[in-house]
């Protein structure tokens, strides 16, 4: 992108927290989620509840971990719970307006692979697993997703559903008994999509600045649907930017300051 | 009843061939230390539960003490793939890696249920995942009461677990704080438990409602300062990042990973020349 005084990834992350709200008590994946989530917290909403699924209730990390259970939230958050009371009582409990996630795979109705490409026994790469997204996806009250675009990653058909999104669509959801609203947002390195009232395909409703239809079309590997009105992202306000940076500085002059090897 | 006893004896004591061993610790408190010991003395065919398989399930795997993987994540945290992870399920190095994939929330229910001596867990969950298509353990249920569908999964039932605490008194009873994770309930869930701690102190000073495993349901307790590393150990010391980083090079070839394993773990006694290991090995890096 000529001209630009920031990176795509820069404008995915600041578009992505501005999704979360003040009052938000957010599910947070480890990577681009936890660094959305927190860009948020340190913007426009402070009093945002982070909660992590190693068991920090309230996490407000001066730097971003580097894994899902370092020090840094246990230290900094309102209390800590045991993983399975973080399960229990508070993501099936019904606490969690927001789960955050970022995926290896998505298709167009927001369903995540994060388990194998290719066959489940006999797999091409063998991808972590499901960790807490499954239960994330069906039981938060809405769930956000942030990953980059492209042919790889937006796929016709997933090999393996690890987390449900809106499975077939239409009411697919409501039909398989899922408490949460499902994915309201999937926010790409080039634009945003939301789903489709009816259909719940994921349309895509706003491109960042500089970034065209035809260059998200070509990064998506289904028909993508484009709604008649394409919104503009609005650019990372130099604030935002200045905190974002200043983040990501900290955590990196943190993490390369411990131990060796 | 507990026994203060040092680490060797507690593993050739307590776990055998063939076992069901969960080393617990979310990311926090990994029982490393205990790890390699089970490496040094050769253990086979283990069933491995871990919530993480994380840096050491990929030396237990790749040094061919797993027959089968009971798990929910399997990485290298902020870093990427467990490589000798990927290679056993991939291409069956060094032995086919038979495994039971669940979910957290599914780890985290069935220890509870084995910790409480139930058949069974059950939680909202799963459904319209391909995971129950691929695990025949995960099943679904009705309701009695209100004719909901839930998940129901098996108990989680080791016949050991293993973790890593801060502290223990002279009489074995165990404190950890910070991140806790499913430690308490793989203890509570299991026949047999070893802790290793930081230190053994004479009082533990632990409020009223601190985690404590009373030295009645642990039977060894062993010292082993920095036994979590390279994970942390709150209070004591913080996650060695660049270890994790450095482990990437290391275990993406079986050659690289298995001369690495030989030098500093099955050629060292314990954990205490371990580290005096990686210590010189790294001074030669510098000198080089």
């Amino acid at each position: 992108m000529p001209d630009r005084d920031y990176t795509a990834t820069e404008m995915m992350t600041v578009a992505a927290a501005r999704r979360l709200a003040n009052d938000s008590v957010c599910f947070v994946g480890i990577g681009l989620p936890s660094t959305a989530a927190n860009l948020a917290r340190l913007i426009h909403a402070p009093d945002i509840t982070l909660i992590y699924e190693s068991g920090p209730i309230g996490a407000k990390p001066d730097v971003l971990p580097l894994s899902i259970g370092d020090g840094e939230l246990a230290s900094t958050a309102d209390t800590v719970v045991s993983t399975p009371e973080i399960f229990r009582y508070w993501l099936q409990g019904g606490r969690i307006t927001s789960g955050f996630l970022g995926a290896a795979q998505i298709d167009r109705y927001a369903n995540i692979n994060t388990t194998v490409i290719g066959p489940y026994d006999d797999p091409k790469v063998r991808l972590p697993g499901a960790g807490g997204a499954p239960e994330i996806a069906s039981l938060a009250g809405e769930v956000l997703i942030i990953l980059r675009q492209s042919e790889r990653a937006f796929v016709e058909k997933l090999d393996f559903i690890t987390s449900v999104g809106y499975g077939e669509g239409g009411d697919h959801r409501q039909r398989l008994g899922l408490p949460g609203r499902g994915p309201v947002a999937v926010i790409t390195d080039l634009g945003v999509l939301t789903p489709d009232p009816e259909s719940k395909e994921m349309t895509l409703t706003a491109v960042h600045p500089g970034v065209t239809e035809d260059a998200v079309r070509a990064a998506t590997g289904w028909p993508l649907k484009v709604a008649n009105d394409v919104a503009v992202s609005e650019p990372p306000r130099p604030q935002e930017l200045e905190v974002l940076r200043d983040l990501l500085a900290r955590t990196e002059k943190a993490h390369a300051g411990q131990g060796a090897a | 009843m507990a026994e203060i006893t040092t680490l060797r004896e507690a593993v050739a004591g307590l776990i055998h061939d063939g076992d069901h061993v969960a080393f617990e610790g979310f990311t926090h408190l990994i029982p490393s230390a205990a790890a390699h010991e089970v490496i040094r003395q050769g253990r086979r065919n283990l069933t491995l539960y871990r919530m993480t398989p994380d840096l050491i399930y990929d030396q237990l795997i790749g040094m061919g003490c797993a027959a089968k993987l009971v798990f929910s994540w399997g990485g290298n945290p902020g870093v990427g793939s467990l490589h000798r992870f990927r290679d056993a399920i991939q291409k069956g190095w060094p032995a086919p890696l038979e495994i039971d994939e669940r979910s957290h929330a599914d780890m985290a229910n069935s220890y509870v249920a084995g910790a409480a001596n139930l058949p069974f867990a059950v939680m909202r969950g799963y459904a319209g995942t391909d995971l129950p298509r691929v695990n025949e353990r995960i099943k679904f249920i009705d309701c009695p009461f209100t004719g909901e569908r839930l998940a129901a999964m098996p108990s989680l039932r080791p016949d050991v677990a293993v973790i890593h605490a801060q502290k223990a008194d002279r009489r074995g009873n165990v404190l950890m704080w910070g991140i806790v994770g499913v430690q308490k309930e793989a203890v509570l869930a299991s026949r047999r438990a070893i802790v290793t701690v930081e230190e053994i102190v004479d009082d533990l000073e632990a409020p009223p409602n601190a985690v404590i495993l009373p030295r009645w349901v642990v039977d060894a307790v062993a010292v082993v300062p920095g036994g979590a590393a390279p994970s942390y150990a709150q209070g004591y010391y913080e996650r060695d990042n660049a270890f994790y980083q450095a482990w990437d090079p290391i275990s993406r070839e079986r050659e690289s990973f298995t001369a690495w394993m030989e030098r500093h773990v099955r050629g060292t006694a314990d954990f205490e020349e371990y580290k005096r290991s990686l210590a010189a090995a790294a001074r030669e890096t510098v000198d080089a």
